[in-house]
């Protein structure tokens, strides 16, 4: 069970000694319930009380690694169920099954088209995490298969087979790869919980329903295999999101270290617009691993910029350095924009002066990291702002002309930002699409 | 320890909008569609009744849309120069179960046409298709102001959703669609605080709650989209606990915001541009989303399979 301040406050030995550094018992009590405080701090523990408050310090859920080097994937650690909260910290992976019957040109051509599933959005590189090896024919083959897969791409694994021989054999070629084991299963869970053992490597637990899965990683955990993902079998999107919901609620509210792990979904849908969908609503709804068939630039696109969208920091918008930014070959009369330093808008002002080719300045004010409209009404982005901004950043010492280009949004700011500024203000358009057409006309 | 789910107890609910009204009713619509009423989060069937399914409106505009990439463009073609035949299309080859008309060709930089033709206009349209309507304004306070008035009155007794109402500009729609018996858009800026203030005033010119459809001002996927999210979840939350003042289901344009997405765009990957419109949607429904105004028939087609999919897994 969870402990609250209080809860622990009954536990410690309430003679306010200070020793902590607090005043009082129950100060240190509510500080070690926000996990903002050592255990340690208290001298006067006895071990059975230190074992219990320890416990409650680990991460309700275990932070687990696939994979190795820069592309390793780690998920897991989360601590709360809606983003608002606080936010979600570790992207969902991302991953694509490859049938071991195809041909192996085929295995070759996609994990091939996988490599390249890479963008940069707002500054970010959104990148896929996983390969999953599913096993439909031999051991052999399989084995043949994952040497094939793992030679053409350096992104992180996962052996899917029930085959303890074909397993085998497949962990022995990624000696170093610490790929994912897919599944334990309550048919074979101590064969495979041996070779997660010997091998080292995380394994994914799988039953149908969440009671199951606890019964069966409370097995594994007794046996110290720990690095765990749980799954549950097949199942439509809304049963399968009422698992993900009870898993996360279980090991944030109730401390249920049993289901404490990251979840794995396979996703069902052929379609491959529906597959997107599917996919969506699990990276949405909690999911640690995704694993999808489709390999499309856009079904990764669409997927990967949802992903960006939930896991940002909703106190903290992705922001860029406010400065300067000379874009192309620009000189003493090319034309300055003024944008705010919030990523989203800059980085959409950036793509459509590139579309250009006119080159140009962009002036990004630091407004804290908020758009255009948010950041003027907020007072972030005024007249004496940019000034500040435009002086700061040697505006003038840049280009000889005396003209600023401000969002169409803000129009209403140009007089008193010519005063203020002395440069003149010309009122650019309200849409960063409009742009081009418009840097083209400038004269 | 004995094995136990964990279920939350709400003791608030999302109130029930009907849009449209049928013979019975004093309309002339086919069949009505009600949106709200759940008692529990999006999916989380086995907490709460979730008695409706999201629904999808088929955005049409009075005149021919001028900036809609190609491929959005290319399902409707020629019909995109007659609302009317645009209208009949959605609903005949496309099986549109609500339409949602924009009038944009009453905005002053767009034809500035007078609410007197646009009334005109509604009241064709209701001839036309019998589906339920929702009627958008052209974004011009002041003119809006006139325009939707006329629309109102054209439209009495068809129970339509209309709007945008905003925290400066409400009392003169407000009115008008009391008195004509439709349902009221409160649109905020992404602003909890603003929307259930909006919706105090509205309900306190004596449009009740239960006539309210939220606007929560939506981004599209990787333009913001998460603020939404979050705001949604946020005030739905709320509601579920038993704030009627934020209780009402969402409306969210989709399909106006992931057109405009650079992404929605990109002419070698026609998937792409139904993608982002198909995506926005899903996330939004997730997030509690009660009613999405799309374009792309596929993109469309889409989001009810994953509708039905959802509520068949129940």
């Amino acid at each position: 069970m969870g402990l609250s301040g209080l809860d622990i406050y009954k536990l410690l030995p309430k003679t306010n000694c200070r020793e902590c550094g607090f005043a009082t018992c129950l100060a240190f009590a509510m500080q070690l319930a926000k996990k903002a405080v050592e255990i340690d701090k208290c001298p006067h523990l006895s071990p059975e009380v230190k074992s219990k408050l320890e416990a409650q310090a680990l991460p309700p859920i275990k932070l687990v690694t696939i994979g190795s080097g820069d592309t390793r994937l780690e998920i897991g650690n989360e601590s709360v169920m809606f983003r608002h909260e606080e936010k979600f910290y570790r992207p969902a992976g991302l991953g694509f099954i490859i049938e071991d019957s195809l041909a192996d040109s085929e295995i070759k051509t996609r994990v091939e088209k996988i490599n390249t599933l890479k963008f940069e959005r707002v500054g970010q590189l959104l990148e896929v995490n996983l390969v999953a090896i599913r096993q439909n024919k031999d051991a052999q083959r399989f084995r043949d298969t994952v040497k094939l897969v793992s030679a053409n791409t350096a992104l992180g694994l996962v052996l899917m087979s029930d085959d303890l021989t074909a397993l085998k054999g497949g962990l022995d070629i990624l000696k170093g790869r610490n790929p994912l084991i897919y599944h334990a299963t309550k048919n074979n869970l101590s064969e495979v919980a041996q070779l997660a053992k010997d091998f080292k490597s995380p394994l994914c637990v799988q039953a149908q329903s969440l009671e199951e899965v606890s019964g069966l990683t409370q097995i594994l955990a007794n046996q110290g295999v720990n690095d765990l993902v749980i799954e549950t079998g097949k199942k439509p999107i809304s049963e399968k999101i009422w698992d993900l919901t009870q898993s996360r609620r279980l090991a944030l509210k109730k401390s249920n270290r049993s289901l404490g792990y990251p979840s794995l979904v396979v996703v069902q849908q052929d379609d491959p617009y529906a597959e997107v969908q599917e996919a969506a609503s699990y990276i949405s709804k909690y999911a640690g691993i995704v694993l999808i068939r489709g390999v499309e630039a856009w079904q990764a696109l669409s997927l990967l910029t949802l992903r960006q969208n939930i896991y940002t920091d909703p106190q903290k918008p992705l922001q860029i350095e406010p400065k300067l930014y000379p874009i192309g070959q620009v000189n003493a009369k090319s034309p300055v924009l003024i944008t705010t330093n919030f990523s989203l808008s800059y980085y959409t002002v950036l793509s459509e002066v590139e579309a250009s080719k006119i080159p140009t300045y962009i002036v990004s004010v630091d407004t804290e990291g908020m758009s255009v409209l948010t950041a003027w009404a907020a007072e972030k982005f005024t007249p004496a702002k940019i000034t500040e901004s435009i002086n700061k950043f040697g505006v003038k010492e840049a280009v000889t002309h005396k003209r600023l280009v401000i969002p169409g949004y803000v129009a209403v700011m140009s007089g008193e930002l010519q005063d203020e500024s002395g440069f003149e203000i010309i009122v650019g358009p309200k849409e960063a699409a409009g742009i081009p057409s418009f840097l083209k006309s400038f004269k | 320890m004995a094995w136990e789910l964990m279920t939350e107890k709400w003791s608030g609910e999302v109130s029930t909008v009907t849009i449209g009204a049928t013979k019975e009713e004093g309309g002339t619509r086919s069949h009505t569609l009600k949106i709200g009423g759940e008692k529990s989060l999006p999916c989380l069937f086995q907490e709460g009744n979730i008695p409706h399914e999201p629904k999808v409106a088929f955005e049409i505009w009075d005149i021919a849309p001028l900036d809609w990439p190609a491929e959005l463009m290319l399902p409707y073609a020629e019909t995109l120069r007659d609302p009317l035949e645009w209208a009949n299309k959605c609903v005949r080859d496309y099986k549109a179960q609500g339409l949602c008309i924009r009038l944009q060709g009453a905005h002053p930089d767009f034809g500035d046409k007078s609410p007197e033709e646009e009334a005109k206009l509604i009241r064709k349209l209701l001839k036309e298709v019998s589906v339920p309507l929702i009627i958008l304004g052209c974004g011009d306070d002041a003119k809006d102001n006139l325009l939707l008035p006329a629309c109102s009155e054209a439209a009495k007794g068809e129970r339509c959703l209309i709007g945008c109402a905003v925290q400066d500009n409400y009392k003169t729609i407000a009115t008008s669609l009391l008195a004509d018996g439709h349902n009221i858009i409160a649109e905020s800026p992404i602003d909890i605080n603003i929307a259930k203030q909006l919706n105090i005033l509205i309900s306190d010119m004596g449009l009740p709650l239960e006539r309210i459809v939220m606007n929560p001002t939506i981004g599209a996927l990787g333009y913001g989209l998460e603020y939404a999210y979050s705001i949604m979840e946020r005030s739905r939350l709320a509601a579920l606990s038993g704030d009627k003042t934020v209780a009402s289901p969402f409306i969210c344009f989709v399909a106006q915001e992931s057109w405009r997405a650079k992404e929605a765009k990109n002419e070698n990957s026609p998937e792409q541009g139904v993608i982002w419109e198909a995506l926005t949607a899903t996330a939004l429904i997730q997030a509690g989303a009660d009613l999405l105004i799309m374009r792309h028939p596929k993109a469309i087609q889409k989001v009810n399979q994953y509708i039905a999919n959802l509520f068949g897994g129940k």
